[in-house]
């Protein structure tokens, strides 16, 4: 028998778990509970040495070093800034001060908009509204970075998309009432974003099958396996 | 109560069971599926195919050990390939755990047959970057100096130490990107930024829940090629003749499916016959 | 100035990743390095904040002795385990072989898999009950994920192919579900949501949008 203490503690955890499916019971509790604080400490562990130690103590240092010793003013220096910013973030824990904690949000959201504003707007804006507007049939310079459509199924299979695309952006529209033709738009719209949800949803019960199944691995083929060799 | 009000009362438990039992029993079959390989894939792999010995390839770890999975085959098969094939590999990752993953690719790749006798050395063939917090922030950086994102690889070494970097100063010195992704920061970072910005040559490996959502950027061009869970991941061994553990659970992924379809089949049949169906539709009348 | 300062952070930093877009030279790619730097020492407090308050609600748990405290004791006790082994191990934490790796392979590992593998029963259960066919959208929706379902596995080569056939009907009616009708919805979402993202982080810089300061003065 193949004796790992780990692989018999990661068996024990993982049955723990699934021990759930029949009903909530302290086993799963406790495998819980260790999950739980492992987390947490985890990423308190991870941030520390990837983010804090080595985004900000190796910029900060070097730039102390300089100031104490030699007297020189250096570009680290503003890392000092950032570890002022981070601990007014901490701050959020004492509820009398805890106001302070906007100025380092302030960045986060600030940096967030600035960057999503340009990335989002080209990339899930612009290209792919100029790549809903295609040819649907006819040979086509690729200068405008658009293949050739000579095949009249590919030309009808752009023509979906386009009328898929046009009518999900219609029914998105509340603000005009969804009648007549502009509703018909809209019905027409719900029926494309239906199959889209149904694909997703299919996808989804893919996805977790095959987690499943990498759990179920281990069990038969590296944990019982284990035992008989 | 008539049957079909048993079926729709029944204790969930049984489902599970049901569920469990169509996943154990094809997997302690061990059949290897033959399989047709969709558009998608074929699309990733004829790019990564036509990659001639020497070119740097940059591969990017994205996932962690609950992803790995869906994730796992699919890497596998591309850094073996890349080993039998000569295409230099410059691995990184923007998840924690993931070039720890790639670890795991490299050296499954090493102890496989068909590198027994294949000289791969690290630093020369492959690098390992490690990983840097960032998100998209990295890329970004790389896209002007990969060194000011990475000055180190995993191991200690500086960058301007290892020989397979020598001439890699940013994206332009990059002729193929491989993500596999299982979330954020992933595949939609990458087209923003280093598709949309530094037009790189980008195909992507997606978690099935992501892959849906990347879709448009197949169709916009954004992306070569995209393989999509486990399937995608059993499609690219089979096309790079690495077939291996994705092809084998493909069984169990259908029984569970087909587990999957027949209770909700059953269950609106019931709904239908037991009359709740008809005299919601009369009420609404 | 408690509000005023943070709406003015927000514009200045924001606008400045714009500007290094299109102008990606000196020295706006050294503000953008330098913001983006301590975006991420700031999101690292942010963490330690909740890292911090769950230690901290756990003790008040286990010393007012309240329901199930003696979970919380566990809860300590491994997050301290944890940190512990992470800080011992310095930068190197992560390597092969270190006690902070020991723990996340065979106890992290395994049950932050397992929370996510034990979602399948419960797609397999919620579909059973949910899932059902009221209306056109509704069967829509349905019909399109059997297909789906079916197409990405091996109904094709169980059913068809000992009848002789190359042609893969299933294989070949989800691939055209994915790239046509669900591309179509995903890029219709993916616009909306890129339009709506666009006109928030500009309210967002302009300050108009100030929600996320909270209430208060």
């Amino acid at each position: 028998m193949n004796f790992d203490i780990g692989i018999w503690i990661a068996a024990f955890l993982t049955l723990g778990i699934m021990s759930f499916l029949y009903k909530d019971n302290p086993w799963y509790k406790i495998s819980e509970a260790i999950f739980i604080g492992l987390s947490a400490g985890y990423w308190f562990v991870s941030l520390f040495w990837q983010n804090l130690v080595s985004k900000l103590w190796d910029n900060l240092w070097p730039a102390l070093d300089a100031l104490f010793t030699r007297g020189e003013f250096t570009g680290g220096l503003l890392y000092l800034i950032a570890g002022i910013l981070g601990l007014m973030m901490l701050m959020r824990l004492v509820p009398q001060i805890g106001w302070i904690s906007r100025w380092p949000l302030a960045l986060v959201v600030g940096a967030t908009a600035g960057l999503q504003f340009i990335n989002y707007l080209v990339s899930n804006g612009v290209i792919q509204v100029y790549n809903t507007i295609t040819p649907l049939f006819g040979p086509v310079s690729e200068a405008g970075g658009i293949a050739p459509v000579t095949d009249v199924w590919h030309g009808l299979g752009n023509a979906l998309i386009l009328v898929g695309t046009f009518t999900g952006l219609v029914y998105f529209f509340f603000s005009k009432e969804h009648k007549g033709f502009f509703g018909g738009a809209a019905r027409v719209g719900t029926w494309f974003l239906m199959i889209t949800f149904g694909a997703s949803f299919g996808y989804t019960v893919m996805s977790r099958m095959s987690l499943l199944i990498g759990r179920l691995d281990f069990l038969v083929n590296t944990w019982i396996t284990g035992i008989f060799t | 109560m008539g049957f079909w009000d048993k079926m729709l009362a029944i204790d969930r438990r049984w489902i599970f069971l049901f569920v469990g039992l169509s996943l154990l029993i094809p997997m302690s079959l061990g059949i290897e599926t033959k399989l047709s390989i969709s558009p998608e894939t074929a699309g990733l792999f004829d790019v990564y195919e036509n990659l001639p010995p020497g070119s740097k390839v940059l591969m990017s770890f994205d996932y962690d050990p609950p992803s790995a999975p869906e994730l796992q085959p699919m890497a596998d098969a591309a850094v073996k390939y890349a080993f039998m094939h000569d295409l230099k590999l410059i691995i990184m990752g923007l998840w924690p755990q993931g070039p720890l993953q790639a670890e795991i690719s490299i050296q499954r790749a090493l102890d496989s047959p068909e590198l027994k006798d294949k000289e791969v050395e690290y630093g020369v063939d492959y690098v390992n970057l490690g990983f840097q917090a960032g998100n998209e922030f990295v890329i970004q950086r790389m896209g002007s100096d990969f060194r000011e994102a990475f000055a180190m690889d995993i191991r200690g070494n500086r960058y301007e130490d290892i020989p397979i970097l020598k001439n890699v100063k940013n994206f332009s010195n990059i002729d193929f990107a491989f993500n596999f992704s299982a979330g954020y920061p992933g595949t939609v970072e990458w087209v923003q930024v280093a598709v949309d910005r530094y037009d790189v040559v980008l195909g992507a490996g997606n978690t099935a829940v992501q892959a849906p959502l990347a879709y448009p950027y197949l169709g916009a061009g954004q992306l070569v090629g995209l393989l999509g869970g486990m399937r995608g991941g059993a499609e690219f061994e089979v096309a790079t003749g690495f077939s291996a553990k994705a092809t084998v659970f493909m069984l169990s992924q259908t029984f569970a499916h087909a587990i999957v379809i027949l209770f909700i089949i059953v269950g609106n049949v019931a709904y239908a016959i037991t009359g709740r169906g008809k005299s919601k539709l009369e009420a609404d009348r | 100035m408690r509000r005023e300062i943070p709406l003015i952070i927000t514009a200045v930093v924001g606008i400045a990743f714009v500007i290094q877009y299109f102008i990606p030279h000196s020295p706006f790619d050294r503000f953008e390095q330098l913001f983006s730097d301590w975006f991420f020492i700031i999101a690292a407090c942010a963490i330690w904040l909740g890292a911090l308050n769950l230690l901290k609600l756990s003790i008040i748990k286990v010393q007012r002795q309240k329901k199930d405290w003696q979970y919380s004791v566990i809860v300590i006790v491994s997050w301290l385990t944890m940190a512990i082994a992470g800080f011992a191990g310095g930068r190197g934490f992560q390597t092969p072989g270190t006690a902070f790796d020991w723990l996340y392979v065979n106890i992290y590992t395994p049950l932050s898999a397992t929370m996510f593998a034990i979602l399948a029963f419960f797609v397999a259960s919620a579909s059973y009950r949910a899932f059902r066919a009221r209306n056109v959208q509704a069967t829509l929706l349905l019909v399109a994920g059997f297909l789906v379902m079916m197409g990405r596995v091996l109904f094709d080569d169980i059913f068809f192919a000992p009848l002789g056939w190359d042609f893969q009907p299933l294989s070949e009616i989800s691939s055209f579900i994915m790239n046509y009708p669900n591309l179509a919805g995903q890029r219709a979402i993916m616009i909306g949501i890129a339009l709506g993202t666009v006109s928030t982080a500009l309210r967002i810089m302009l300050g108009i949008e100030r929600s996320y300061l909270g209430g208060g003065d």
